[in-house]
């Protein structure tokens, strides 16, 4: 068997794999980050809170009302979305003509309270949700026995990056988003609601991270601290891409978790800090990010 | 001017008579945070820069003044992984309390250094984001390095003799101690903002672009308030680890960065005594509502979000802008 | 703000607070007499300054400080361990006290205050150094995650008062930490490795793997493993360390199964044993790799569902349904807390009640006193059939091996284990030989 450096090249295949999984949820994450980002410049802190809360709603719709996976799939990321836009609209927008930091401690002081009610109610230890019937077992691919509900998270997350990187680039609806971006007064002045389009782009980002909620749901336990344990490197990943950069985070997600991924065949320990020493070199050579421009 | 040396005095005198009608051990904390939201402030009030990475001062100071006070230098340090050539062996006693201090502080200013280098090269919410990925790697250094203990924490810190003279041991000696140490912390702070550095800071949070039009390094500026922030953190996180005598991941958590935004948004920030007022509120409610369980984060979040919805100027703040009325 | 009668001598002045502490100490000299003496009949007026609503209800009261007997509970409400201790573990502090006052019918009375640590060592000091403080507090339980149990059994000791550990794991509680005022009364890593990792090798399980949270618990969890699994006659191939706390565990766990080892032995605890199944199992890897959860409790399983963790050995101290005492007492908590037991809230239990037989047997709630009657008295309850603290402060008791049913077996609602095995006391802990703790006469 072909080895590089003492690792054999399939273990090595199957832990890309791996970390291309975990990028997945990283690109979805920091996608929702970068589109609020880009349009109301405030840093989400709300979202690792808001991620967890959509793989609850999906627990809760599954044990307590008989919904199953894929319609959670659908209703988790609306009700989130719907919940992230009233919260747009009764507190984020009071701080509009603030610093934008204030928006950072508001949504900081939102995770707290949204993280310790789910506490609260449902304690700490998690709650158990099985794969959906279509996709339990496992392809057996030669180098991984790689399970079909992986498979589906990668390839259902890698089709809602593009057609959100898609709408954005391509679309009227995008050219709108991408104008209020660079000058929002202008665009008020051309006839376009733009109080409207922030309240949509917000709803929109958080039901992404809901959408990864679900998605998580059946792979890690849904507990109400996953959201805050995941969310620092989701900032770095933000971080390292350029912040605001659509397809920055949608790259920089995917390529953060292969790098994870050979990290833990090489030096494990280090697996939890690699993407924040990544960042500093980023920050020292490209103060921007990899794909931000320099404002 | 005048008013501010008034509230200092009353305030002393206060924290003097203090421990006798409040439990002593519980001013201790409160003077600790206190310093260590003063220390925040000059940062956050003063310069307009928010940090979300300060438990890696506050903390990394108190791993080390808790390990030098316990062990002294027994540096046997070999690096894990391919790391491995990096090694290196010393051995002294364990250091006074005076010097464990020192110690502890002086990491944490060469530590601002280093972060501070890193952050200020972005400003606003970049500079929150790089100083909390920063500090995350302190924490998980923290996990990772032997001698902190891990999720045990580094425990059984002696109080040890101040000077070889006054026994800390005694709970009115270290809590006198400590209130000298917050009183030291908090002229420097007074001073630094009230000179003509301080007067520069300001007007770098006004507006940055005006000032490196009238000639001054920002940059520079904007390090040198990093640097002495972290140091005073460092100060506060070294005197709780004797104080408690112990010091654990909660101190370098991203948590207690977040605290420390609280007690200084709470109390008012930009204010000479907002902070101790934040931390008095935060700490105490910490302390009486601890059998609330969960209903203590979500209190905490309430406050946060009231905070920046409907009181922006803070507890001090607010009563400030009364008495310009 | 509560005066506490020290604070109030301090107002006085210094002399007096000499002279306060000189009674105190009068006081309760005499109170290092023979366990088993009748309760003395010497009427003893309560200690200057203690409130006059705890005055001691009768004469007959003996020596117990300030009137009453103070217990308090300080876990975890909040965090991950409360399923498995919380508010469990206060309901069970709870019953104990009640049904002690029905069936003692003591003498003096018994109060109890509880608070959340948030399983963090500093938290926890303050609220035990408050306690002992101003609210005369006797003795401190439960204090699950060792680092808050280390860090107020140094706070106990200072202030010479009794802690008696249930929820905590590590065995350095009772060798380099340990102290004379404490018990560590249900379970700890070497019982556990012990327990698990011998009964694994004997079923053919003998290489192992091991997957390590990358922590001082994790690692001492897997070096007593080691120790076991090598003394028995198996073999380790290797172990991964992964980050703490930690969610996707799959790339370990395929370095695991490429290891081609037997077992692969879980050296981590809560949320991230619980992943770690679960992923396991998503992998392909169970079957066909059997995994062993280390330090597991009954809500985890309960959390994860049999499915996942159907075939699993683990070492208990506690199973609900194992006799008839066990099935009668976990019904009257199960009644209350609608979940049943886990070993560290029976423990908490039984813990609680034998250091209210042992202040009634002293009669007088001096730690010295108490501490002796406890460790003389054998404990035989629902909880421990053949229990003996020893001077270490290792509460020595029988351990069982259970296997996790598979989802077809169980009849019922947290009907989950097989008990394959019943582990002596003295086979299940740490031998006192190999003890460090230096209180052991060697």
């Amino acid at each position: 068997m072909t080895e590089i450096f003492g690792v054999p090249v399939q273990a090595l295949f199957g832990q890309l794999l791996v970390g291309l999984i975990n990028g997945s949820f990283y690109a979805v994450l920091s996608l929702g980050l970068a589109i609020i980002f880009g349009l109301l410049n405030i840093i989400n802190f709300a979202h690792g809170a808001l991620y967890m809360m959509g793989a609850f709603l999906a627990w809760i719709g599954l044990t307590y009302f008989g919904i199953n996976y894929w319609l959670a799939l659908v209703l988790a990321p609306l009700v989130v979305g719907i919940f992230g836009m009233l919260l747009e609209r009764l507190m984020l927008k009071r701080l509009y003509h603030l610093d934008h930091l204030y928006g950072l401690l508001l949504t900081f002081g939102l995770a707290l309270i949204i993280e310790g009610l789910f506490r609260y109610f449902y304690g700490i230890s998690g709650q158990p949700y099985t794969v959906p019937e279509a996709l339990g077992g496992a392809w057996n691919l030669g180098f991984i026995f790689l399970p079909k509900y992986r498979g589906w998270v990668i390839a259902s997350s890698l089709v809602v990056c593009l057609v959100t990187w898609f709408v954005i680039e391509r679309t009227k609806l995008g050219a709108y988003l991408r104008a209020g971006t660079e000058n929002p007064k202008l665009l008020q002045a051309f006839g376009v609601n733009v109080p409207l389009l922030i309240t949509l782009t917000y709803g929109y980002g958080v039901a992404l991270a809901a959408f990864a909620g679900v998605l998580a749901a059946p792979i890690f336990s849904v507990n109400p601290v996953m959201g805050s344990n995941l969310i620092i490197v989701v900032f770095a990943v933000v971080v390292i891409g350029g912040m605001g950069s659509i397809l920055g985070s949608i790259v920089t997600g995917l390529g953060l978790g292969l790098v994870e991924g050979i990290t833990r065949v090489y030096y494990p320990e280090a697996s939890a800090v690699v993407v924040f020493v990544i960042m500093a070199i980023v920050l020292l050579v490209r103060p921007a990010g990899l794909f931000g421009r320099e404002k | 001017m005048k008013r501010d040396y008034l509230i200092m005095l009353v305030l002393l005198a206060a924290l003097i008579v203090a421990p006798m009608f409040i439990y002593p051990v519980f001013l201790m904390k409160l003077l600790c945070f206190a310093l260590f939201a003063c220390a925040f402030n000059l940062l956050l009030g003063y310069t307009g820069l928010l940090s979300f990475g300060h438990a890696a001062f506050f903390g990394g100071s108190a791993y080390i003044t808790g390990h030098l006070v316990r062990n002294g230098f027994d540096i046997n340090f070999t690096a894990p992984g391919f790391l491995k050539f990096i090694s290196l062996s010393v051995d002294t006693a364990p250091l006074t309390p005076e010097l464990g201090l020192l110690a502890g502080t002086a990491v944490a200013a060469a530590l601002g250094f280093l972060v501070g280098g890193l952050a200020i090269r972005r400003a606003g919410i970049y500079f929150a984001m790089i100083t909390l990925a920063l500090a995350q790697m302190v924490y998980f250094l923290a996990l990772q390095f032997p001698f902190t203990g891990g999720e045990d924490g580094l425990q059984g810190v002696p109080r040890g003799r101040l000077f070889g003279i006054f026994d800390l041991t005694q709970t009115y000696t270290m809590y006198f101690f400590v209130l000298a140490i917050f009183c030291i912390g908090f002229w420097i702070i007074y001073r630094a903002i009230h000179s003509p550095f301080g007067q520069v800071l300001k007007a770098i949070r006004e507006n940055e672009p005006r000032a490196i039009s009238l000639g001054y390094d920002v940059d520079k500026y904007k390090l040198v308030a990093f640097v002495l922030s972290a140091a005073l953190s460092g100060l506060a996180g070294s005197t709780k680890t004797l104080v408690f005598q112990l010091a654990s991941l909660t101190d370098v958590h991203w948590h207690m960065s977040g605290e420390v935004v609280l007690m200084t948004l709470l109390g008012g920030m930009g204010t000479v005594f907002g902070p101790i007022a934040g931390a008095a509120i935060v700490v105490g409610l910490q302390n009486y509502a601890a059998g609330l369980g969960e209903w203590v984060t979500v209190i905490t979040g309430a406050i946060f979000v009231m905070c920046v919805l409907a009181f922006r100027r803070g507890v001090v703040g607010e009563i400030g802008a009364l008495f310009k009325k | 703000m509560k005066l506490n009668p020290n604070h109030r001598a301090v107002l006085i002045g210094a002399a007096l607070t000499l002279a306060l502490a000189a009674c105190g100490k009068k006081d309760e000299a005499p109170k290092t007499a023979e366990p088993a003496a009748t309760p003395s009949s010497t009427a003893t007026t309560p200690p200057p300054g203690a409130p006059s609503t705890a005055a001691a209800p009768s004469a007959g009261s003996g020596k117990i400080s300030d009137g009453a007997v103070k217990i308090g509970v300080l876990t975890d409400l909040s965090g991950l361990y409360s399923d498995l201790a919380g508010s469990g573990a206060v309901l069970a502090t709870q019953m104990a006290i009640e049904t002690f006052q029905e069936q003692a019918k003591p003498d003096f009375k018994i109060e109890m205050v509880s608070s959340d640590h948030q399983n963090k060592g500093d938290i926890a000091a303050n609220k035990a150094r408050q306690w002992f403080d101003t609210e005369a507090v006797d003795v401190i339980t439960e204090l699950v995650t060792t680092s808050t149990a280390l860090a107020v059994m140094k706070v106990a000791k200072e202030k010479n008062k009794i802690t008696l550990v249930s929820g905590a794991a590590s065995t350095a509680i009772t060798n380099e930490e340990c102290t004379d005022t404490n018990v560590h009364w249900t379970y700890d890593t070497y019982s556990l490795a012990n327990g698990t990792g011998k009964a694994v090798v004997k079923q053919g399980g003998d290489t192992w793997y091991f997957l390590t949270a990358d922590y001082k618990f994790g690692q001492s969890l897997e070096a007593d493993t080691t120790a076991v699994v090598k003394a028995n006659g198996g073999k380790v191939l290797g172990s991964v360390r992964h980050p703490f706390p930690g969610t996707d565990f799959s790339s370990f766990l395929l370095q695991a199964q490429a290891s081609g080892a037997k077992v692969i032995g879980l050296a981590n605890a809560g949320t991230d044993t619980t992943n770690s199944i679960k992923q396991a199992a998503e992998f392909g890897i169970t079957p066909k790799q059997t995994l062993a959860g280390l330090l597991m409790f009954i809500s985890d399983v309960h959390a994860l569902g049999l499915k996942a963790t159907q075939g699993m050995y683990l070492t208990t101290g506690y199973y609900w349904d194992r006799d008839d005492d066990t099935r009668a007492w976990s019904k009257r908590f199960f009644d209350k807390h609608k979940r049943m037991p886990t070993m560290v809230q029976a423990g908490q239990y039984s813990a609680v009640m034998h250091y209210l037989n042992a202040v009634k047997a002293a009669g007088t709630d001096d730690t010295a006193a108490v501490m002796k009657t406890m460790k003389a008295t054998p404990i035989s309850d629902f909880f421990a059939k053949n229990g003996k603290v020893r001077e270490d402060g290792r509460m020595v008791h029988d351990m069982y091996l259970v296997q996790v049913k598979k989802p077809d077996e169980s009849k019922a609602a947290w009907d989950y284990y097989h008990i394959r095995q019943t582990i002596p006391g003295e086979q299940a802990f740490q031998p006192l030989a190999q003890s460090k703790c230096p209180l052991v006469k060697k």
